[in-house]
């Protein structure tokens, strides 16, 4: 259904003003029997002594038939918001209401009994889930069928594998056919296989026009999938609407406090190096550098004749960041200051992924720069013109040394940045790349 | 509170199939299976009657001080029965919130079937035990009084209401103070031995303490039962019996309003 017809759609569920403030009984003392009979505190003991706040004052409705996403950070009341819809726990103040039969899909399989088979299990748990006995026979085969659990249905569940429970679990929950789906996380169940399997049904579902509530950190399923989105930040809403647009503003922000945390981290790094003493070490050869490297830890060292003063990472807009989207710009800036001048230095950078492993190392004197005069202040840049990595943390060594790698000032791992990619690929280096497809093959589109 | 005890009766199906479940699952695995539900009371019925014919040889005498009562394995039974019902309940009921954590925490459940169904499951087993003791009634050839026998329904609906109210406010309060457990297990062995179930209710020393014990709900329940069950003669007990009825309507309700009370505050305490 497209958004315009969504937004006519009459509201399956409504949060009016809601908050929810988790209590927290008896505080720090053991709430035992004895120490309330003794203080004649029973009452006291069980009102709320603390109280969290999980939730303030979070509205928004779903139109009915629309998919609708709920993303923030852990601990910002995604999952709260997910147990008042389905009535699990009930808001401190505000309406919550809801229209229809609810399946959560909150904790596949809480309700099963390892001692009995799935087959009894999928009877209880459908009961519980509001189906009577009958509802459930019919559809038992399908349930079965799609756990992919045909051989093991009369084994006891406590014979399963957690991705077998999952999948039953899950299988149930969603043969439930409800009116309202509540999805918390739950695509991280099973393997790759049952994961589109997933995935799949979930398309049905909504092509069906049932209505689906996803909580998930897995944003790009929120952009493709969902119709309209919110934005949850301690427990208050942050962002509502198209959910591109939502998850937009959720990465920009995940990636400034990224930032913050890394340049925080890297100044306490740099300042703990800068504290310790100054030891003269051997020459170091760039070539050294790779095997010796992945046992290294940070350090700074050098007669200290040339001395790096700053290291700013840089995107392409000359801003000053530790966070870089793959295929980006990334420009390295070094301060030195020679005490006195020189004419023998070479420049040196080397880029090390989370592992230790050197993904690239090169200094001026192997890309042919022959050093003529270093004296005073001085600026060095090397452009890289796209930092094609996969995700991850990585980290740099920034050094100035003489040709026969006696170090003027060495900076080992000093600095840190980290590369954001929207895609799951793994390796050491993103070669650039495209794919393309000719004949008789074509690919599905998800929804 | 009343329209969620209205709601309690759409329930039914899940508490069937629970009850079931935990039938089930019990006996998973052993041998003997559903047979322990016979095996149980029989070993327990063993135990007790060794000891008071054999060690601590017990000649209890009728009022009258002359006839002695004989087939004290069937008088011990008739008591023995509906307390192992009654504090089996009690025990499991009391921990049901906390092992069901996970249906009360995850996913929209009512909280007050668990305590519900651990006092169904032990309802069961006495029912499967009343089978035994019917055995040891034809093995005695003991005919208890016809028209007696009609107040054992009403003993057992009682009793059920009695042993509910308890669970539900034992189960709720264990929640928060999880002393209670512990607790509990102690209280029932004295609450065992101070209700006539070893003993007739009608020796002199209990006599003497008459008013005492007459506060004690399960003495009537259990005097009800060996009235009705073994006893020869009229039930002299049913106005005690059906006072207890009222009383543990009342507690019922107090219970529940107790337990309603504290709904909310389970998913986030357990």
């Amino acid at each position: 259904m497209s958004a315009t017809e969504a937004r006519r759609a009459p509201a399956v569920i409504e949060l009016a003003n809601v908050s929810k403030a988790y209590r927290r009984y008896g505080g720090r003392h053991f709430a035992t029997l004895k120490s309330a009979l003794l203080q004649r505190s029973i009452l006291r003991d069980l009102r709320p002594s603390e109280i969290l706040p999980a939730l303030k004052d979070v509205s928004f409705s779903v139109r009915e038939g629309s998919t609708f996403g709920v993303v923030g950070r852990n601990g910002s009341g995604k999952s709260t918001t997910l147990k008042l819809v389905a009535g699990i726990t009930k808001p401190t103040s505000g309406r919550v209401t809801v229209r229809g039969r609810i399946s959560a899909l909150i904790e596949l399989g809480a309700g099963f009994h390892p001692e009995i088979s799935g087959r009894e299990n999928i009877f209880i748990n459908g009961i519980m889930l509001g189906l009577t006995k009958r509802e459930i026979q019919r559809r038992f085969d399908e349930i079965v069928d799609f756990a992919e659990l045909r051989e093991f249905i009369d084994a006891p569940v406590k014979t399963y594998s957690s991705g077998m429970y999952m999948r039953l679990g899950f299988s149930v929950a969603i043969h439930v056919d409800p009116e309202v789906l509540l999805v918390d996380e739950v695509l991280a169940v099973g393997d790759e296989g049952f994961t589109h399997k997933c995935l799949d049904k979930f398309g049905e579902l909504k092509r069906r026009g049932k209505t689906i509530l996803l909580v998930t950190h897995a944003l790009g399923l929120v952009e493709r999938f969902c119709d309209e989105a919110i934005w949850l930040e301690e427990g208050q809403k942050r962002a509502e609407g198209d959910p591109k647009r939502v998850v937009g503003a959720y990465i920009t922000d995940v990636e400034r406090q990224e930032e913050q945390f890394l340049a925080a981290s890297d100044a306490r790094t740099q300042h703990d190096v800068g504290a310790a003493d100054r030891r003269p070490q051997g020459p170091v050869e760039a070539g050294d550098a790779a095997t010796d490297m992945s046992r290294a830890a940070e350090g700074r060292w050098g007669s200290g004749d040339v001395e790096i003063t700053d290291v700013r990472l840089e995107n392409d807009q000359g801003q000053a960041t530790h966070v870089f989207h793959t295929g980006e710009p990334m420009t390295v800036r070094i301060q030195v200051h020679a005490r006195r001048p020189t004419r023998d230095f070479v420049f040196g950078v080397g880029l090390f992924n989370p592992e230790g492993v050197c993904i690239y190392g090169t200094n001026t004197d192997i890309e042919e720069h022959q050093g003529d005069t270093l004296e005073g202040t001085a600026e060095v840049t090397l452009v890289i013109e796209a930092i094609d990595l996969v995700e991850g943390t990585y980290k740099l060594d920034v050094a100035v040394h003489k040709r026969d790698g006696a170090p003027y000032d060495y900076h080992r791992l000093l600095y840190t940045f980290r590369v954001k990619s929207r895609l799951e690929d793994v390796g050491i280096y993103r070669p650039r790349h495209r794919w393309e497809f000719s004949g008789g093959v074509s690919f599905k589109r998800l929804v | 509170m009343w329209h969620n005890l209205a709601r309690l009766g759409r329930y039914r199906g899940l508490i069937q199939s629970l009850v079931a479940r935990e039938l089930k699952a019990r006996y998973r695995g052993s041998v003997l299976g559903f047979f322990w539900s016979f095996v149980n009371p029989l070993l327990l019925l063993l135990v007790y009657t060794f000891v008071f014919t054999y060690i601590l040889p017990a000649k209890f005498m009728y009022p009258d001080g002359k006839t002695p009562i004989d087939h004290y394995a069937l008088f011990l039974f008739c008591g023995l029965l509906p307390w192992t019902w009654f504090s089996s309940s009690l025990l499991e009921a009391s921990g049901s919130l906390i092992s069901g954590g996970n249906l009360i925490k995850k996913v929209l459940f009512p909280a007050e079937v668990l305590p519900i169904v651990s006092v169904l499951a032990n309802m069961v087993h006495f029912f499967l035990g009343l089978l035994i003791l019917a055995v040891f009634f034809v093995y005695y050839r003991h005919v208890p009084d016809l028209a007696g026998l009609f107040w054992f329904p009403v003993a057992v609906a009682i009793q059920l209401v009695f042993t509910l109210a308890l669970a539900l406010l034992l189960s709720a309060l264990t929640v928060h103070f999880r002393d209670i457990r512990d607790l509990l297990a102690n209280l029932l062995t004295f609450w065992f031995f101070a209700t006539p179930i070893v003993y007739p209710y009608f020796l002199d020393t209990v006599s003497s303490f008459r008013w005492l014990f007459d506060y004690n709900p399960f003495f009537h329940l259990a005097a009800s039962y060996q009235e009705i069950l073994y006893f020869v003669g009229p039930v002299g007990h049913v106005r005690w019996l059906l006072a207890l009825g009222v009383a543990s309507a009342a507690l019922f309700v107090f219970a529940y309003w107790v337990f309603d009370r504290l709904r909310d505050s389970f998913a986030e305490a357990v």
